[in-house]
């Protein structure tokens, strides 16, 4: 074990992986995040708490993995080089190891051009790519950046973000490859809405032996009406839903739409469990926690394995 | 070049509101190749400034000058005569060259007429864009010759981020994505496995983290 996370002996244990998403609350109120998690418990393996996410100031998800843990649910810690430079990023690190987390995504995070303090100076000191080696390298070797020895290591468990709808199409596996090599152990990916694509990215993995070396945990977001299809599709960058897709919710009555935006979420997940190389779904049902159980049920993926 | 534009005249003119005597100072340097503070400009925005003290019923007594270069001791002498009676000069060289004129002249007010921009190039008539950061330790040899750190808009060295899209960033399609463009390269030079390369940390001290910056020329020096 190299965390001995409860996703790590999910994943090694040959389960099929269900990890959610809590995004932290503006403000200073611990019980939203209670809620959300109240939500999840038991639903889900671990649970992704974002960092700024869309560069809009939060409750740190440092903070917010606390707080799930203390609820009982194993958090992953988002971390994003966008507002830390090498020196508060490690700092963190042994931070989070010290409270008890035990899984990290290391992302490179929205530009803040996107969010509500487009005035802000960033950092971007290291890569979401050196920081996934950084966390490696003071997980196996017990080392700082700058070679010096950390005290008693943080072991955490290494996840990074891929995006298989992003350009350069041909580039988006290769690119997962390097974050391979720099030390990742599961990735999350984006939000799956174009299947077909995303089976070429996978064939692309497959060819490259990738499957063997990470879990790959297919990213899953119901939409809940045609309105947020088209955001989607038109404003979140990175996305890509299909036409086939918003004329599909566009078909059924507004009020069905919810119910239609769960059933396309579940179909993906029936695609996925099929698929080859697939160890498990991430769910992120942005602000519609309420939502996880009945997808993760009608999906065929409770009761969860208990692994402790 | 170090690229300079012009500060809204309506900013200039609230910055100058309290003098009368007035130097408009240009430079032959970046600022005349990037049309923003050279001689010409220094003409017009001397005018602009009278005509709108005039309009105003304001007194106003603006003279100009275009240095051969703000940014190099020996030219700075060239304001000796024309500084004496001024109250408030206003530079338009980059902002190098009102700290040059600041540093020599204690006793005057200092103005900066341009906001210096970045380190780049014209792309087209008009157009200018950002080419280099000054990191201090040039390495574009290992993304195909184009620099990541200035055109990327998170500096990425490992890119693209899930943010590249048709070519263009996620931050505006009015922004190429260099990573997009370091593929295309790398693609026809035959080097995408440069691509696959992880490059580790930066050691950013020899850019402008490391400090106000100095470069020593032993053979140059007197």
């Amino acid at each position: 074990m190299k965390s001995g996370s409860r996703l790590e002996k999910i994943l090694t244990g040959g389960h099929f992986a269900v990890t959610g998403e809590c995004g932290p609350p503006r403000g200073a109120a611990a019980d939203e995040v209670r809620k959300k998690a109240a939500h999840l418990k038991g639903v889900v393996d671990s649970v992704n708490v974002t960092d700024n996410q869309t560069a809009v100031v939060r409750m740190s998800s440092m903070a917010g993995c606390l707080i799930l843990l203390q609820e009982g649910l194993e958090p992953n810690l988002q971390m994003v080089v966008r507002d830390r430079n090498r020196i508060a990023l490690q700092s963190d690190i042994l931070g989070a190891y010290a409270l008890g987390i035990r899984n990290m995504l290391c992302l490179s995070g929205d530009h803040q051009k996107f969010g509500d303090h487009p005035a802000a100076k960033n950092v971007f000191d290291l890569d979401s790519m050196q920081l996934i080696q950084t966390v490696r390298k003071m997980r196996d070797e017990g080392k700082f950046i700058n070679d010096q020895d950390i005290h008693e290591a943080p072991k955490m468990f290494i996840g990074a973000a891929v995006n298989p709808f992003a350009d350069p199409a041909d580039f988006r596996a290769v690119r997962m490859g390097k974050k391979i090599a720099a030390g990742v152990d599961f990735v999350q990916t984006q939000c799956i809405y174009n299947m077909d694509r995303f089976e070429k990215f996978m064939q692309q993995a497959r060819d490259l032996g990738l499957t063997e070396k990470v879990y790959i945990l297919g990213g899953v977001t119901p939409m809940k009406s045609v309105g947020m299809a088209n955001y989607m599709k038109n404003l979140v960058p990175g996305m890509d839903v299909p036409t086939e897709l918003i004329d599909r919710m566009k078909g059924v009555p507004k009020k069905d739409q919810t119910k239609e935006g769960i059933k396309i979420a579940i179909e993906t997940i029936q695609r996925l469990k099929e698929m080859k190389g697939i160890a498990g779904v991430h769910v992120m049902a942005i602000e519609w926690e309420e939502r996880v159980p009945e997808l993760v049920e009608m999906a065929g993926l409770l009761p969860r394995p208990q692994v402790d | 070049m170090v690229v300079a534009e012009q500060k809204p005249l309506n900013e200039i003119l609230a910055m100058l509101q309290p003098y009368k005597k007035i130097l408009v100072a240009g430079c032959k340097g970046c600022v005349t190749v990037c049309t923003t503070g050279g001689k010409k400009e220094v003409e017009i925005l001397a005018s602009e400034i009278r005509i709108s003290r005039k309009k105003e019923g304001q007194e106003i007594d603006v003279k100009e000058i275009t240095l051969e270069r703000q940014c190099d001791p020996e030219y700075i002498d060239q304001l000796e005569e024309v500084i004496k009676d001024r109250e408030a000069i206003l530079s338009i060289a980059c902002t190098v060259g009102p700290q040059y004129i600041a540093a020599r002249y204690m006793d005057k007010l200092i103005f900066p007429g341009l906001n210096t921009v970045f380190i780049g190039g014209s792309k087209e008539h008009g157009i200018f864009a950002e080419f280099c950061q000054a990191c201090g330790s040039c390495g574009i040899h290992k993304f195909g010759g184009l620099c990541p750190i200035a055109r990327c808009s998170k500096s990425l060295l490992n890119g693209p981020c899930g943010g590249s899209a048709n070519g263009k960033c996620e931050i505006s399609k009015e922004v190429d994505c260099i990573w997009q463009l370091i593929y295309d390269r790398l693609k026809g030079l035959g080097k995408l496995e440069q691509m696959t390369q992880v490059i580790p940390c930066k050691d950013w001290s020899t850019s402008r983290d490391g400090g106000p910056r100095k470069m020593i020329r032993e053979d140059l020096k007197l």
